[in-house]
């Protein structure tokens, strides 16, 4: 096993045309399966490089474990506002996340309908390509238009551009409070317009997801007065839907990490759309059990193993990734012609041998 | 500013061009007369001036993909251009290139509440999409200062960001999908109405990349419901040391605003003779402003009081109408032209660590000192975005040389200061020189290479943003 010290051993290593490389974080949530290759390991590119609370931003080393991250930024009552999901669980996997592991995965989880993906908090990578070269990119300033966006392109690549080796955030206060508001017993479709109708308000819902049999939640922050304030007036939207309550608990965890899935048997997908068509897709679908988050535009599926869900939902609009699970078809949604070419394109560009998680995203 | 040679070949095979582009569009969407032409010679960068080829006004994305498809076949270089607003000279052609302007491409073609967004052709101009909305209590977020004027695809091309970043993002943070249609005239959609890209990320490099991948016709934009309300508040200070400490603790309070304006002396001297707002006479003037309900309001307003107060200001004015709302905004908005009641001027845009800015702020002080130029500063400080507006007189022989000395020793600071060179104008010609002050040239290779697999012939837009010694190679292959 490869596990660099520094972003020069791991240049040199790259360089020194060994490989192919299976590039790992903690190994907590890859998915789909690469060609065979060296384990190449992060965690010794670890370490805070900088943190400027007034200036709401972070520098950190790619190898540096999540929970470190989050545990720095709580001391200084802010965080990471993508909030990232813990996929250990659902994927059944031990070891420690990492942030570059997260960027790798443009991993977001369920404030992505408000405060954007993981792509979009982060404003500079340091990475080293197929060849061995260090690459920098954006920068530690959240607004900067300064030559091609590269830092975007790394995010969700899957380790199969580069080996992310440092990256940089734009953060957010961490709330005073937070309040969850449940309406009970509605049907996907009605959830879905009942999420719709929230986030449509100016009440700022930071949270909106389904699970049948449960409820329909959303998700308020901010400071005490305004959550209560917001809380009543949201309530009044929601209340021609079905009957509102505000829950405790800890439902957002649960719905970030998939919790209703953990320890059950199957395959699981995981569905970008355009949430209105959510509800008749899952109808296709025909799934063990579901969980609606982004108010519909992501949908997690629990499916019966080996089953090509692609295939049962035909063609629409986004994409469907099998995140757990074996089988025939690609774990990822495979590309219309033209853009797969733009992507092999760009793969061919940064790694040229084909050194990088050989075969992860491309489409069978 | 060095511009290449223009292709020989290309200017000597000009009439059959245009007969080619004549078959493939409407009479009145190919303009070659250079009495019309000469419209389209610059764009707000108007230092920089230069006829092309011919100019394309296409109306549908077959049009645009038709002329690709021709200037492709020809080896004509493209040059892409939405309202011609583009302060970094983005859109600026050359002899041998064609202009496609996407400005007749303004129609909405679909607005979905339910799933908050709106499809647009990118010819619209950006405050128009928020017209489009507003009826129903939505917006679109980004909110350049040419929103007026400005269109969707050159707000993609730039990734523009506006006054009210610091909550709600820039461009890049606030569009879903576009149809773009490649050098080749192929035609692709890349995302769409849903969230995150199913493969690689390549919306996100498209945005930004200032025309050099391929044009923009048709973009999903999202859109947001509008906050309550808004009001905003007025801080004077002693100087730019302590207005910068305040924006930090404002920001370590967990408080977010949506704005925090940030104006100096010489700039508070300018637009108070030019708008007369009434505001203080002092160092530094901050304009913050908060959204929500009254009340959510007032709570937020209370805490930034507070913070304010430990810094000693020397005036505090909340808005407590409407009226005193616009008032404060008056000045502020009033900058530019302030600026332009004093001379020319040349806009920079550089963004730096809001922890730099007091030093920033004295070293630009010391420069224009030196280079015997006036330089103003009002900018959005919550992110670090500087606006410092050098002042000259085009009239007289030397001065925008100066001027322009002077603006590259300002953005040089921010990148020595960990910043960059442009925070939401883009680098156009403008800046194309200095891209070797904030990139190695490697840096920059790894980002020649994403045009490589967009544009392998390097026909689009190719004598922007990166130095000419980069690009020469792939220019001339």
């Amino acid at each position: 096993m490869n596990r660099p010290g520094n972003e020069a051993e791991l240049a040199e290593l790259v360089r020194g045309a060994g490989g192919p490389f299976v590039i790992r974080g903690g190994g907590t949530r890859g998915i789909g399966s690469t060609g065979p290759g060296e384990v190449l390991e992060t965690g010794g590119l670890s370490g805070i490089a900088l943190y400027e609370p007034g200036a709401l931003t972070l520098v950190v080393g790619a190898g540096t474990p999540l929970a470190e991250v989050e545990r720095v930024l709580a001391a200084e009552g802010q965080r990471l506002p993508f909030e990232p999901p813990d996929m250990r669980g659902l994927l059944g996997r031990d070891g420690e996340s990492t942030i570059g592991g997260v960027v790798a995965a443009n991993a977001s989880g369920p404030r992505r309908v408000q405060a954007g993906a993981c792509r979009d908090s982060l404003i500079g990578v340091r990475f080293v390509d197929g060849t061995g070269t260090v690459v920098r990119n954006g920068g530690r300033v959240m607004k900067n238009v300064t030559g091609i966006d590269l830092v975007k392109l790394l995010a969700g690549s899957h380790g199969t551009l580069g080996v992310l080796t440092e990256v940089a955030f734009k953060l957010l206060p961490a709330p005073e409070v937070q309040a969850t508001l449940c309406v009970a017993g509605l049907e996907d479709a009605g959830a879905v317009a009942a999420m719709a109708a929230a986030l449509g308000s100016p009440f700022d819902v930071t949270g909106a997801a389904h699970v049948p049999g449960r409820g329909t939640f959303l998700r308020l922050e901010g400071f005490e007065t305004s959550v209560r304030y917001r809380a009543k007036e949201l309530a009044r939207v929601l209340a021609r839907f079905g009957s509102v309550a505000e829950v405790g608990g800890d439902v957002w965890t649960q719905v970030r990490d998939v919790a209703p899935f953990h320890g059950a048997e199957g395959d699981v997908w995981r569905l970008s759309v355009t949430p209105s068509e959510a509800p008749a897709l899952v109808a296709k679908a025909g799934a063990e059990a579901v969980v609606y988050d982004w108010g519909g535009g992501l949908v997690w599926l629990r499916m019966a193993p080996g089953v090509d869900l692609r295939a049962r939902l035909g063609v629409f609009q986004g994409h469907a990734t099998r995140v757990r699970g074996e089988g025939a078809v690609p774990a990822f949604q495979p590309e219309p012609a033209a853009v797969a070419a733009l992507s092999a394109g760009l793969r061919a560009k940064f790694d040229p041998r084909g050194v990088f998680n050989p075969g992860l995203m491309r489409a069978a | 500013m060095e511009m290449p040679v223009p292709d020989p070949a290309i200017l000597a095979k000009r009439e059959r061009v245009l007969a080619r582009l004549a078959v493939v569009l409407p009479g009145d969407a190919l303009i070659s007369d250079p009495a019309e032409t000469r419209a389209y010679e610059c764009d707000a960068l108007t230092a920089y001036r230069c006829l092309p080829l011919a100019v394309v006004l296409p109306r549908t994305t077959e049009e645009v993909a038709a002329v690709m498809r021709e200037c492709h076949a020809e080896g004509v270089k493209v040059i892409p251009r939405g309202a011609g607003t583009s302060l970094a000279g983005g859109s600026l052609p050359t002899p041998d290139a064609v202009v496609i302007g996407v400005a007749r491409m303004n129609a909405v073609i679909e607005t979905d509440y339910a799933n908050r967004f709106i499809r647009v052709q990118a010819g619209r101009t950006n405050l128009s999409v928020t017209g489009a909305v507003e009826a129903e209590g939505f917006f679109y977020a980004p909110d350049p200062s040419s929103q007026l004027a400005c269109a969707i695809a050159g707000n993609i091309g730039m990734n523009s960001g506006g006054a009210h970043c610091l909550k709600y993002g820039v461009t890049t943070n606030n569009l879903l999908g576009v149809t773009l249609v490649t050098m080749t005239g192929e035609v692709v959609q890349i995302g769409g109405p849903f969230m995150d890209a199913g493969g690689l990320d390549l919306l996100g490099v498209i945005c930004g990349s200032e025309g050099q991948l391929g044009v923009v016709t048709e973009a999903w934009l999202r859109i947001l419901p509008k906050p309550e309300g808004a009001r905003p508040v007025l801080m004077g200070f002693a100087s730019n040391e302590v207005a910068g400490a305040c924006v930090s603790d404002i920001i370590k309070g967990g408080l977010l605003p949506v704005a925090i304006e940030f104006m100096d002396r010489p700039c508070i001297v300018a637009t108070e003779a030019f708008a007369k707002a009434g505001y203080p006479d002092c160092e530094a003037l901050l304009i913050v402003e908060v959204e929500g309900s009254p009340a959510e309001i007032d709570e937020q307003l209370a805490r930034i009081k507070a913070i304010a107060a430990r810094h000693d200001p020397v005036a505090y004015r909340e808005a407590a109408s409407e009226d005193e709302a616009k008032r404060i905004w008056l000045g502020r908005k009033s900058a530019f032209g302030a600026m332009g009641q004093m001379g020319d001027y040349i806009c920079l845009d550089g963004t730096i660590p809001v922890s730099s800015l007091p030093f920033v702020l004295r070293r630009i002080g010391e420069l224009s000192d030196q280079y015997g130029l006036r330089v103003a500063n009002v900018f959005h400080a919550g992110d670090g975005n500087m606006h410092p507006l050098i002042i000259f007189n085009a009239n007289q022989p030397g001065d925008l040389d100066r001027a322009e000395a002077l603006g590259a020793d300002i953005l040089k600071l921010c990148v020595e200061v960990g910043g960059c060179l442009t925070g939401e104008h883009g680098v156009g010609v403008e800046k194309r020189d200095l891209m070797s002050v904030q990139f190695s040239d490697t840096d920059m290779e790894a980002q020649l290479r994403v045009k490589d697999v967009f544009d392998p012939g390097w026909l689009l837009n190719p004598a922007k943003v990166f130095p000419l010694y980069v690009t020469a190679g792939r220019r001339a292959a």
